[in-house]
């Protein structure tokens, strides 16, 4: 089945480019910054409700919802990228996308400030990230495009919603800070 | 019009499956030397339908191997063959091979032959070997002693003028010839009377016939006219071997079965373009299976929808122009509302129950296999085929129970010498048992053998490490480290068992259905394995608890009591461990708040419930806040989305539309544990290996 889709995604992909060059972005803002994720993995966009905390989970897990019958859970990236906490409130996006992993694919909502635009790049707008030493872990990142003014980071939406790897990711920060856990 | 066989494909593999199963059970009853008419019958009814389904679908390869065998068979139901061992080791090992062919066909390759092909030669070997004293007496494929090789026969049919009236259709008669080789006819067409006086229900021809084939006989040939042998002048004559046409056209009975498959396989063949592209289609492997439900569940199903859909048009005529006074009328359509949701659940949950016999009945013939292999002699008993269980969790026992069978044979059952020495009968038993005990089903795999050697475990146990000396166990507790990864007491590895991997794979199969596995024995006397299993893993009663703000739900099966902690003593032991003393027996008590990491102020114990539950015959005391209502609930897998989170086997979504997570007592209790050592080590009260306080 994994296969399957993923050919189905491919083709979708291709036939996108096909017509038209170019992929889709929906962006988002989060502390000012524009992120942008491939449309195509885009599933809906709702309003934060209260969810069901998961014991013992990471921080940035913080829930999950009924999302018409299917147990979704909402990851916080500000979290994730090291960024201020805020508290939500009636303005705040949920962006329920899908991801693809080894098993399967995931459905996973993302918690962001704002939902901003949908943007049109080519392969050949997308600049690679920069290397930024192992400080910060760009391997999520599937590129940098410019749109007017600002600069968009786009996420590769398959990498950055890995929980494994989302679980090393935050294991390595405390461990900078010298704070061993034998978990 | 062309029919695409492509979409009959995996009906034909599931029913020819099934026939397999049935043709090997009852080639298990089959006692050498012994003849039940009505189950040699049932294997041939089996081996007759996959022939011919196999040959309807072009599989030539599977009808020719199942018509070898219906051969042999049909001697047997004829009585003209004893049945022998070697007949039925034969027989079973085609069941194998023809279940090879079968999931290899499936998986659109085709049927491997090289194994066919040599028990075809041994079916043959045995066919040929005594076909001269067996022949004389086969009844209808008898050879006639003047029949030997003849090309063919020439028959003269002359029927009397009123024969049709009599309901005989000489067509029918041709055709039915026809089927036994090549017919060729010559009507004679000089009896007709003139156009006026000829009745159109008279018949006024007659034939002469030529069939050509190798092993007619004439009692064949009689036979298709025994009805009309008073009614009509018929000469059956033998033809010469020099006789005219008879080279090429010589083919036997199946030749033209065959040929006339042929026929199909090319009218198939023009409407390539057809079936080509259902043939690529069909490659998606097919993930779909499918299920066979009796008819009265369905019937039920609709029953309880038709009463569903009363209630629902009577709640809509209440809804439409509703006023205060109708509230009672509400209820009570609502009321109703509930009855119905849970019988149609119920109605649909009983569609994927299955008995557990399609698990138990492959046991027979392994332990017959066995047995051979390992020189021993072992009874197989079964209790309670017809105990049902869901289907996920009936295909997802069958290998834990094959390893558990299979180790009772090699360690539990004594060679025959043995157990004559040790006082018993020579035959071993193992029965395997299933019932229900409330919302579990409850499997026992009991053998009379030598049981468990206590010492030997505990001695291996400290050998691999697993254990360490001096350490005081019950009996219990010892026999759970056969079931530990790499532990094996076997002496020497066979291709049985002995290589510890089975025991470790049968604990964790079974904890992952949420079921447990217990070991009981008594040295000389035999063990007995019992395996708790939830009846299905889609619904489960739970209780609901809170805890601070969460709600979580408490498999209602694992409970035990629930009692207000007002008043009783919690102590505290060696390590942290609180416990309490709840009718001679120290309970370890864990807060459910704190294994979660919920932070709340602590409400006073005081006015907190305790909540005894028991997984593995360990029992805890996990307190909470309060207890809400209990209901049934549909289990939603977390992983699906997420990952496996400790301590919590799903969720679920509660009437409110909130998610809920579902204790899983099992890891509850293993997580106490930690939870305790955490503390030890730490010294303080935080929360064990929680991320975000790092």
């Amino acid at each position: 089945m994994n296969s399957v889709e993923s050919v189905e995604n491919e083709a979708n992909g291709l036939l996108q480019q096909g017509e038209h060059g170019v992929d889709q972005y929906l962006t988002f803002v989060m502390e000012d910054d524009e992120y942008g994720v491939d449309i195509l993995c885009v599933q809906e966009i709702r309003g934060w409700e209260d969810t069901t905390p998961i014991p013992n989970a990471p921080g940035f897990v913080k829930g999950v919802i009924n999302l018409r019958g299917t147990i979704v859970p909402i990851i916080d990236i500000r979290q994730c990228f090291n960024m201020q906490e805020t508290t939500y409130g009636s303005l705040t996006v949920v962006i329920v996308l899908r991801a693809n992993h080894e098993a399967g694919s995931r459905t996973i909502g993302i918690v962001v400030d704002a939902v901003s635009d949908v943007h049109s790049f080519s392969e050949s707008d997308l600049h690679s990230p920069p290397s930024l030493g192992n400080s910060v872990n760009t391997s999520y990142i599937k590129g940098l495009a410019q749109a007017g003014q600002n600069m968009v980071i786009l996420l590769d939406i398959d990498r950055a919603l890995n929980f494994d790897e989302l679980q090393g990711f935050m294991d390595v920060q405390p461990e900078a800070d010298a704070a061993p856990s034998n978990s | 019009m062309s029919i695409d066989m492509e979409q009959f494909h995996q009906v034909f593999f599931e029913e020819s499956l099934e026939g397999l199963d049935v043709m090997e059970s009852s080639l298990m009853e089959l006692q050498e030397g012994k003849v039940d008419a009505e189950v040699v019958n049932s294997i041939f009814r089996a081996a007759h339908s996959i022939k011919g389904g196999s040959a309807t679908f072009g599989f030539a390869a599977v009808a020719e191997f199942t018509h070898v065998l219906e051969t042999l068979l049909d001697e047997v139901r004829q009585e003209t063959r004893q049945i022998t061992a070697e007949i039925i080791d034969l027989l079973l090992q085609s069941v194998d091979c023809l279940r090879d062919q079968m999931s290899a066909l499936e998986q659109g390759e085709s049927a491997d032959s090289a194994q066919s092909h040599e028990l075809k030669q041994s079916f043959q070997k045995i066919l040929d070997a005594d076909d001269s004293d067996a022949g004389s007496v086969k009844p209808d494929q008898g050879v006639d002693s003047n029949s030997e090789s003849s090309p063919g026969w020439s028959i003269f049919f002359k029927p009397e003028i009123e024969i049709v009236q009599s309901g005989n259709e000489p067509l029918r008669m041709f055709r039915e010839l026809a089927l036994l080789g090549k017919l060729e006819t010559t009507v004679h067409m000089d009896a007709l009377p003139s156009f006026a006086a000829l009745e159109p229900e008279n018949c006024y021809l007659y034939w002469d016939l030529k069939l050509f084939g190798i092993d007619i006989s004439e009692a064949q040939i009689k036979e298709v006219f025994e009805w009309v042998e008073d009614e009509a002048e018929i000469r059956i004559e033998s033809l010469d071997a020099e006789s005219t046409a008879a080279d090429e056209a010589i083919d036997s009975a199946e030749g033209m079965g065959a040929s006339q498959l042929s026929e199909v396989a090319q009218e198939e063949g023009n409407n390539a373009s057809v079936t080509e592209i259902s043939k690529t289609n069909s490659f998606a492997k097919r993930e779909s299976a499918s299920i066979r439900v009796g008819i009265d569940k369905v019937d039920e199903l609709i029953n309880t929808v038709g009463e569903l859909v009363i209630t629902q048009s009577m709640l809509s005529a209440v809804g439409e122009d509703f006023q205060m006074d109708q509230l009672a009328r509400l209820q009570h359509g609502l009321n109703q509302l509930a009855q119905n949701t849970r019988e149609l659940q119920e109605s649909v949950m009983r569609i994927r129950m299955l008995p557990i016999s399609f698990s138990f009945n492959r046991y027979p013939r392994m332990i017959r296999d066995l047995g051979k292999q390992l020189d021993k002699k072992v009874e197989l008993v079964m209790v309670g085929e017809q105990t049902e269980l869901d289907k996920t969790v009936l295909e997802k026992i069958g290998d834990p129970l094959t390893h558990l069978v299979r180790n009772s044979m090699d360690h539990g059952i004594e060679s025959p010498e043995e157990r004559i020495a040790a006082g018993k009968s020579e035959t071993g038993i193992i029965t395997l048992k299933a019932s229900h005990q409330g919302g579990n089903i409850v499997i026992e795999i009991i053998d009379d053998g030598k049981g468990l050697d206590r010492e030997k475990i505990l001695e291996k146990a400290i050998e691999k490490g697993l254990q360490q000396r001096g350490d005081h166990l019950t009996d219990e507790q010892i026999y759970q480290l056969i079931l530990k990864a790499g532990f094996s007491t076997a002496e020497q590895v066979s291709d049985v068992s002995g290589r510890g991997v089975g025991m470790d794979v049968v604990r964790r199969n079974i904890q992952e259905l949420g079921g447990s596995i217990n070991i009981d024995s008594q040295q000389g006397q035999g063990s007995t394995i019992t395996i708790r299993l939830p009846l299905t893993l889609a619904i489960l009663d739970g209780q609901l608890a809170r805890v601070s703000d969460q709600i979580f739900v408490f498999p209602l099966v694992s409970i035990i009591e629930s009692l207000e902690l007002q008043g009783i003593e919690v102590r505290k032991a060696a390590g942290g461990c609180d416990l309490i003393k709840l009718r001679e027996e120290y309970i370890p008590v864990v807060y459910l708040s704190e294994v979660f990491g919920i932070s709340s102020q602590p409400t006073s114990l005081e006015n907190s419930l305790l909540v005894v539950v028991e997984s593995n015959n360990e029992k805890i005391g996990v307190v909470i806040d309060d207890l809400l209502s209990q209901q049934q609930i549909v289990i939603k897998s977390l992983e699906e989305n997420y990952q496996k989170v400790e301590g919590i086997s799903g969720a679920t979504i509660l009437g409110d539309g909130r998610v809920a997570l579902i204790a899983d007592i099992g890891e509850l209790i293993k997580l106490s544990g930690a939870t305790h050592l955490n503390k030890m080590e730490a010294g303080s009260t935080t929360f064990p290996a929680d991320p975000q306080a790092a």
